[in-house]
């Protein structure tokens, strides 16, 4: 008796009973539904924190004055108050370490814009030149200023989105002046429109100068708080993080036993660790949905016993016209993994259409694993043969005289 | 393995009551001091206290005997269902009083036809699938199985009910059913187990026309297990169990003849359109 003969059995006998067989297959329908729809919800948020720092840039580094702590004193990251990252510091690093492409310094100084009769709140951020394409943050319309205006401290200005709105509501701001701390700035250029960041802040609402002219004309010091850098590669940004740092020591003449007055950043230990919190969240995902594949799969076995008990007869008929002990075996195990396949076949279709229904009604981000519908099938696969083997087994140790005569 | 199941009725029909046994025939069962002991809990209950007995190809032999006599334990023995204690069994011979159970199942598959008092046919199932079982487990092309099929339920006068579900059937045409699924593998013996007990008396003397036929026309050995003394007269020799022993073996002095019954028996609206085959 061949395979595919055990399997037509194996099939008509489910076909005799279709309202058990559906009942049976719900278990692990909303099993393999549950996990791929928990597993793309999962990945889905994974994705997108993913996107949100590559829109950073994942060659990024900070490097911040300050340390975490310094002589037992915990102080943030970029506290004003130290003034131990200077603009020297950066002209150094641009120079002498060869893995970094770029670097502009982040000096925020928080003012009052005004523009004819209207006037706006916000941060004024001195930068380089180089900062757009550090940031990967174009310019929408007009340019960022320039190198020369770097250089010699010109009151240019390149505004965001939010303040192009609220000063200049339906006219072009490219060209006019706008007041800063009464000083008189030039806008050259308006950013692209970047949205909300993960936090909910609105990432449009800033302004752009050089940071010479905030340093000398806003703020009157010549510290630096933070600065990007850009390496020259995502591999090279560990190299990177050493190699400022080494010269930073250096530079600062640290000894070896006194700690860092600074921080290197790098942004691809930040998306890791993004990452590996996603991570985590999908795999508890996926096991609190591998618990309901577990039960429906008691529900199989369950069934099954049931049925072997039921069809007692049918199986002392069947080894009495010559079935061996085998072909009943396989015949219920095939039953089973039938049952346990179809079912996870139709949760596979359930849950990704769930998956695609989730972001319509619920506004998360799912991504559909491909992984996550090959380890279902095969999940519900060994769920047939694992809660399958015991019933079928006991079919198959039956004797035939008692099986013909049970009532 | 190409049996064809054409029955030509009334060709050519010498009284069966007449029928001499020819004693060279091939035995077909040889049951030599078989012994059969059960442990329930502590007690040996010995169901067959050495039973000898050979029947030969083409013979059609009524076993009879109280409930306790052994009957039923003999029946399993031969049907391959159950191995003696002591003692050996040949089936066609092979000795197969030592086989393990997937041995005796395929000597089960091969070489016996069953034919159940309780029809045990499979309920939900067509009569035609039915009748295919006992080949799927011989491994036959669904070709040759469909074909073989349907001239066994034409042997039994059932053609056209090829669809039907046992629940669709009368007792005598489950019964017929059965009777065909127990030729099907073209077996070297039929065991009938009370093949009459949930029957009426018309329907009854049918399905024993159709084993005299099938003995008669194809000389398939027949061994039928009955309480009933009138039912055990249609065979050709009658073999009483007491106690676990064989008590009597005699032929049957005036056998019935069930072809010649129907012809006289009145016709009840019942099961009967497929006697005119």
């Amino acid at each position: 008796m061949n395979l595919l003969m055990i399997i037509r059995v194996a099939f008509r006998a489910l076909v005799r009973n279709k309202m058990r067989a559906a009942l049976t297959m719900l278990g692990i329908i909303i099993g393999v539904a549950a996990v791929i729809a928990m597993v793309s919800i999962g990945q889905g948020a994974s994705a997108s924190v993913q996107a949100q720092i590559e829109s950073i840039g994942t060659n990024l580094l900070f490097v911040s004055a300050g340390a975490q702590n310094v002589g037992g004193v915990r102080s943030g990251t970029g506290d004003t108050g130290t003034n131990t990252l200077t603009v020297d510091d950066l002209d150094a690093i641009k120079r002498e370490v060869p893995s970094v492409s770029m670097v502009t310094p982040n000096v925020n100084a928080r003012s009052q814009l005004v523009a004819g009769n209207m006037n706006w709140n916000t941060g004024v951020t001195g930068v380089s030149e180089q900062y757009p394409e550090i940031r990967k943050w174009p310019v929408a319309t007009g340019s960022f200023f320039t190198d020369a205006d770097v250089r010699t401290a010109a009151r240019v200005i390149v505004i965001g989105q939010t303040l192009a709105d609220n000063l200049y509501p339906g006219a072009d701001p490219i060209g006019q002046d706008i007041r800063v701390m009464n000083l008189p700035f030039r806008i050259v250029g308006v950013m692209a429109r970047k949205g909300q960041d993960p936090q909910g802040r609105d990432q449009d609402d800033v302004a752009f100068a050089p940071y010479t002219t905030v340093q000398k004309k806003i703020l009157g010091r010549d510290r630096v708080q933070i600065a990007f850098v850009s390496a020259i590669s995502q591999d090279a940004t560990y190299t990177a993080q050493s190699q400022i740092t080494d010269l930073l020591r250096q530079r600062h003449k640290l000894t070896a036993s006194e700690p860092n007055d600074f921080t290197v950043r790098n942004m691809t230990d930040v998306a890791e660790a993004a990452n590996e919190t996603s991570k985590t969240m999908t795999i508890l995902l996926a096991c609190i949905a591998g618990v309901s594949l577990l039960v429906g799969g008691i529900g199989i076995m369950n069934i099954m016993l049931v049925s072997v008990t039921e069809r007692t007869r049918e199986i002392g008929i069947r080894m009495a016209i010559g079935a061996r002990s085998s072909a009943v075996r396989s015949q219920f195990l095939i039953e089973s993994i039938v049952l346990s396949l179809t079912g996870g076949a139709i949760g596979i279709i359930l849950g990704v259409v769930l998956s695609l229904v989730i972001p319509a009604f619920l506004g998360w981000p799912t991504l559909v694993s491909m992984m996550a519908i090959i380890g279902s099938v095969l999940f519900s696969a060994a769920v047939g043969i694992f809660f399958g083997y015991y019933p079928a087994r006991k079919a198959a140790s039956l004797d035939p005289i008692e099986a013909l005569r049970y009532e | 393995m190409s049996t064809t199941f054409a029955v030509e009725p009334q060709e050519f029909q010498p009284a069966v009551g007449f029928r001499t046994q020819v004693p060279e025939a091939r035995p077909v069962i040889e049951l030599d001091h078989i012994h059969k002991t059960y442990t329930m809990g502590d007690v040996e209950v010995h169901a067959l206290r050495g039973v000898s007995l050979t029947i030969r190809e083409g013979e059609f032999v009524a076993i009879m005997g109280a409930s306790g006599s052994g009957k039923s334990t003999t029946m399993n023995i031969i049907g391959c269902l159950d191995r003696p204690t002591r003692g050996t069994y040949i089936l066609d011979g092979e000795d197969v009083s030592q086989m393990s159970k997937d041995e005796r199942a395929d000597i089960r598959c091969q070489k016996i036809g069953f034919v159940f008092q309780g029809f045990n046919l499979l309920s939900r199932t067509s009569a035609l699938e039915n009748v295919e079982l006992p080949m799927l487990y011989l491994g036959v092309d669904a070709a040759t199985r469909h074909q073989r099929a349907i001239e066994a339920l034409a042997a039994v006068g059932l053609s056209g009910r090829e669809q039907n579900h046992p629940n669709q059937l009368s007792g005598g045409q489950q019964q017929r059913v059965a009777v065909a699924r127990s030729l099907v593998n073209n077996p070297a013996l039929i065991l009938a187990d009370e093949p009459t007990g949930n029957l009426d008396s018309r329907t009854s003397v049918e399905v024993m026309e159709i084993f005299q036929r099938l003995n008669r026309e194809r000389g398939i050995t027949l061994v039928l297990v009955t309480h009933e003394p009138d039912i055990a007269e249609y065979a050709d020799r009658v073999v009483v169990f007491k106690d676990g022993k064989i008590k009597s073996d005699r032929p049957v002095e005036h056998r019935r003849n069930a072809a010649e019954e129907l012809k006289n028996l009145p016709i009840i609206e019942d099961d009967d359109d497929e006697d005119e085959e």
